[in-house]
């Protein structure tokens, strides 16, 4: 039933947040390994193993296994979601590894993202920073018809590029700044490159910048290795214009002043 | 059991109207009093916490991923239709509808069907008032088009990404609440049981997936949106966590569960290649608009380089039995067809348990007419993922596909107003039964999960709230909230227990378990394999409590314990799938019965039979279980009756 290869496998053990963490060789469950299997199927397979020895298996987190969700992610050798352009670690598969290859496995490692368990990462960060400001706002029985709002077939295609982002936190992973401004200005780049998304750019741009500050992670110096580890493949073009955006909401946004209308 | 439709009477255009104006209204200031459970946050479950909460009530809402946006409607890659009739081609609400309650082989409602065409026009607004960045066409329109095979472009989409896209919409309107305090969120919490006092549901038990604390959480309300059950069959186009449990728990607590044998299989998918193997990815049924399917007709070709067998010896088995559709037969008949061709003997790729299950997708004749460019751009991303899944190059070789579990017609029974025969127990998206009767059509399950929670639990939600007024008299101490607790964690110990002697993995056993109901309750079903399969199900369920082999405890994340639990009641469900497949003694949509199918007619040339015969006389009608403890469950219906739509015969 096709090829297999067997491998040097070393992953990261650490049983909870505050616990010391260490690598574990796990060679002797990573032999026989089908070329066609998933990387995430690979685990499997030494997670069934180890089961069966009586060892806890290695957590990692994973769920529609077909490169959308964003919930897996791990490093492979040093690189985030490993060594294939465009990939997610659960759309990478054994037969780019060689017979007798050297496996490091990790998670992502960064201060915003703290670990919940062996390669099992806490990304809720991420899901404060959207509601800082990451939506429009249009409340159910308030949108006009969906055709009465002309957007240019390049400007959607541009916005879609930008919401093409998975949340996994691979730019996160890559950045030795630990900066998730690509994640941020992802987002950005697709709801204020729409005009639906324009009345409320200002107030997202700055809510969801500063929210990303808060979190702890860090912020960009251009290296760019964000870019290379994206999955699904999100331009730094975007994180100038969010920089841009930035600046000029900072000049002119100041927060509307509700005032109470008199009835009298 | 009482299975009240409320489905509403009078002209159908109007129903859906003159219901709204006579449900109750709950005051402004009165609907922060409310507390609402929502579990899940998918399409259904986002945009109902949100609209929920967008109008003031306060919402409680729970998700197994890490974060609520990446619910499986996430996957979803080809559209979502909408009777906007925006191409001027003919389209209409009642069209969307008559096609949808065909589609479905006459097992839905037409009330329900119809408002779901009715409030489709109203999610596309909704949709790109929230920001979806659907395709455009060049003068800044919506761009549409047409979808398996429907004369109608009705499908809205944004490139291969249409689930994404949505659900970010619903998960960020979601977001925007839990901003505001208006949404609690529970990520990485599974619900493991419903509450119920006085027959009303007052709340879940969950369990914390990282600390494994089990808790209690009580409200007015209870709504599921927890998606469909296909990954019952262990190989499916599901989500690795997808699961039964939430429905399964409230079903075992009363909730009648409506159709459990239909499940549909989609044709496209790309198929497996050895045993270890976790899931299946969908391939996009557009591919068949230009790709053409064949197997060799001789078995020793089966193995060789399908370049190299000459055209004479290729069998197009849907173009030489479906001359009039071709490769765009319909769904279900499609993958029936592709399971024939491979138990005969003529399947293609890896052999697995003696049989090679794959056919060929050819692009070479459309790449021959229309150029590699036009091919590239219309189909590249497809072609790139199988290429990264299988290491083949779909430009050179014949793609192989294979059919998949890909959705569950069946769920938890819902009146017309999405509520349980559980009072206070509303179930919407794929979690229920309601719309797409023995067969889905492509584009409609985003469509049915947005109109569930932006447009009708808000006005359904209201109304019970509105006639029942806030929950009273019940807090964590009362009785039925401390036994609800207590057997959960008596069920996990059990686990805990055994597991440490155990000797079989989870996923051994639940491959087990899907490799049982893919044969007999799968693509085709006959009473012989239904009978050995309610033997053998039971008898593997038992193996699976006494020997199943998990390590470390209860209280930490413990992904082998969340997995046991899940699928401790996928065997509980699969023999409910397969006696409901065995009491439906006809065949309809999905659910072929080898006893009921056409015959070849010797007066038709090319006529090869082999398709559904419905018996309306007895089955026109939805089956709703009532479990009646540990395996043991009975059979009560809700007869459906049509006055719009005339039923007809399926004919290709
Ligand atoms: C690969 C694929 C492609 C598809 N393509 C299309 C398409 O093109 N067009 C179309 O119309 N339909 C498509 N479908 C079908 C459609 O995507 C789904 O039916 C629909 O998105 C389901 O939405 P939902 O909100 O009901 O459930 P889901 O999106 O599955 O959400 C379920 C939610 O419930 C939560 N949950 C589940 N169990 C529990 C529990 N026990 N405790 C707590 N939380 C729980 C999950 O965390 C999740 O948040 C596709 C389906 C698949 C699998
Ligand atoms: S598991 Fe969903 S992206 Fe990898």
């Amino acid at each position: 039933m096709g090829e297999t290869i067997d491998l040097k496998l070393h992953v990261w053990r650490q049983s909870g947040p505050n616990a010391p963490g260490r690598f574990e060789d796990y060679t002797h469950y990573a032999k026989a390994i089908p070329t066609h299997a998933s990387f995430l199927e690979f685990l499997d397979i030494v997670n069934e193993r180890l089961i069966l020895a009586g060892i806890e298996p290695i957590a990692f987190d994973h769920d529609c296994r077909e490169g959308i969700c964003g919930m897996c992610g791990v490093v492979i050798n040093g690189r985030p979601h490993g060594p294939r352009k465009a990939t997610t670690t659960c759309q990478l598969h054994m037969r780019h590894f060689r017979n007798g290859e050297e496996i490091w496995v990790e998670p992502w490692r960064a201060k915003a993202f703290p670990i919940v368990k062996d390669l099992i990462v806490d990304r809720s960060a991420f899901d404060r920073i959207i509601q800082a400001g990451g939506y429009i706002t249009a409340r159910v029985g308030s949108a006009p018809d969906a055709n009465a709002i002309l957007i240019p077939k390049q400007v959607a295609e541009e916005a879609m590029d930008a919401a093409a982002c998975i949340g996994c936190g691979a730019c996160v992973a890559a950045c030795p700044n630990g900066s998730a401004s690509l994640f941020v200005a992802a987002k950005l780049g697709h709801f204020n490159s729409l005009p639906q998304g324009k009345p409320e750019l200002d107030r997202r741009v700055l809510g969801m910048v500063t929210q990303h500050e808060k979190e702890g992670f860090g912020g960009c110096s251009n290296h760019y290795l964000c870019e290379a580890a994206c999955p699904k493949e999100i331009s730094v073009k975007w994180i100038a214009k969010m920089n841009r955006d930035f600046i000029r909401a900072s000049l002119r946004y100041a927060p509307p002043v509700e005032r109470k209308e008199g009835y009298g | 059991m009482d299975l009240k439709s409320n489905t509403p009477t009078g002209p159908i255009e109007k129903r859906w109207q003159n219901h709204k104006f006579q449900l109750q209204l709950v005051n402004p200031a009165n609907r922060r009093k409310y507390k609402i459970i929502v579990v899940g946050t998918g399409l259904a479950g986002a945009s109902a916490g949100a609209t929920l909460a967008d109008l003031g009530y306060n919402v409680l809402s729970f998700c197994y991923q890490d974060s609520p946006r990446r619910a499986h409607s996430i996957a979803a890659q080809g559209g979502i239709n909408a009777a906007k009739n925006y191409q001027g081609d003919g389209d209409s609400v009642f069209r969307l509808f008559y096609e949808t309650i065909k589609g479905g082989d006459f097992r839905a409602r037409e009330s329900n069907v119809y408002r779901l065409a009715e409030i489709s026009v109203d999610i596309i607004d909704q949709c790109v008032a929230l920001g979806v960045p659907f395709a455009r066409e060049y003068g800044g329109l919506l761009a549409n088009r047409s979808f398996g095979g429907t004369q109608v472009s009705r499908t809205f989409y944004a490139r291969g990404q249409t689930g994404q896209q949505l659900l970010l919409a619903a998960y960020s309107a979601l977001s925007r609440m839990i901003a505001a305090g208006k949404v609690q969120m529970r990520p990485r919490c599974e619900m493991i049981d419903l509450i119920v006092v006085d027959g009303r549901a007052r709340g879940i038990v969950t369990r914390d997936l990282v600390t494994g604390k089990l808790e209690a959480h009580l409200g007015d309300a209870v709504i599921l949106a927890t998606g469909g059950y296909g990954n019952v069959f262990y190989l499916s186009t599901n989500a690795k966590g997808c699961n039964a449990s939430a429905i399964w728990r409230a079903h075992r607590r009363g909730a009648g569960f409506a159709n459990p044998c239909f499940t549909q299989i989609h044709p496209t998918s790309i198929p497996q290649a050895g045993e270890y193997q976790s899931k299946l990815t969908l391939m996009s049924e557009s591919l068949r608009n230009d790709g053409r399917i064949w197997v060799p007709r001789k078995p020793e070709d089966c193995t060789k380089d399908p370049r190299s067998i000459p055209e004479r010896d290729r069998y197009y088995y849907l173009e030489e039995k479906y001359p009039k559709f071709g490769n765009l037969m319909p769904r279900d008949i499609a993958s029936r067809q592709a399971k024939f061709v491979c138990d005969q003997g003529l399947g293609v790729g890896p052999e697995i348990d003696g049989v090679r299950r794959g056919v060929y997708l050819d692009f070479t004749d459309a790449i021959k007419r229309d150029g590699v460019e036009v091919i590239r751009e219309k189909y590249g991303n497809l072609f790139d993922m199988y290429e990264r899944i299988t290491g083949e190059n779909p430009y050179e070789v014949p793609m192989r596909i294979y059919p998949a579990t890909h959705y569950t017609m069946g769920g938890l029974w819902v009146d017309y107003n999405l509520m349980s025969n559980i009072s206070g127990l509303f179930v919407a998206g794929e979690a229920n039964f309601s719309d797409h009767g023995a067969n889905r059509l492509g584009a409609s399950a985003l469509m049915q999960g947005l109109a569930d929670g932006f447009f009708i639990l808000p006005y359904t939600v209201a109304d019970y709230l509105a006639r029942n007024g806030p929950s009273k008299g019940v807090d964590e101490n009362h009785p039925a909230v401390r036994s609800a607790i207590k057997e959960a964690e008596a069920r996990i110990n059990q686990f805990i227990e055994v597991g440490q002697k155990g000797t079989h993995t989870v996923d051994y056993f639940h491959r087990k378990l899907g490799m049982i109901l893919w044969n007999e309750c799968g693509m085709t079903r006959n009473e012989k394999g239904l009978r050995k399969a309610l033997e053998e199900i039971p008898k593997l369920h038992e193996e699976f409590r006494a020997k199943v082999k998990i390590v470390g405890g209860g209280e930490t994340l413990n992904r082998e314990l969340e997995k046991a639990l899940r699928v401790d009641d996928f065997f509980e469900l699969g023999v409910l799938m397969c006696l409901d497949a065995l009491e439906r003694d006809e065949s309809c949509g999905c659910h072929f019965r080898e006893e009921h199918q056409t015959k070849p007619d010797p007066n038709v040339p090319g006529s090869y039979g082999g398709e559904c015969v419905r018996d309306d006389e007895r089955f026109a009608h939805v089956a709703v279980w009532e479990w009646k403890g540990e395996g043991k469950f009975a059979r009560h219906v809700e007869p459906l009756n049509f006055e719009y739509v005339k039923l007809e015969q399926r004919k290709y």
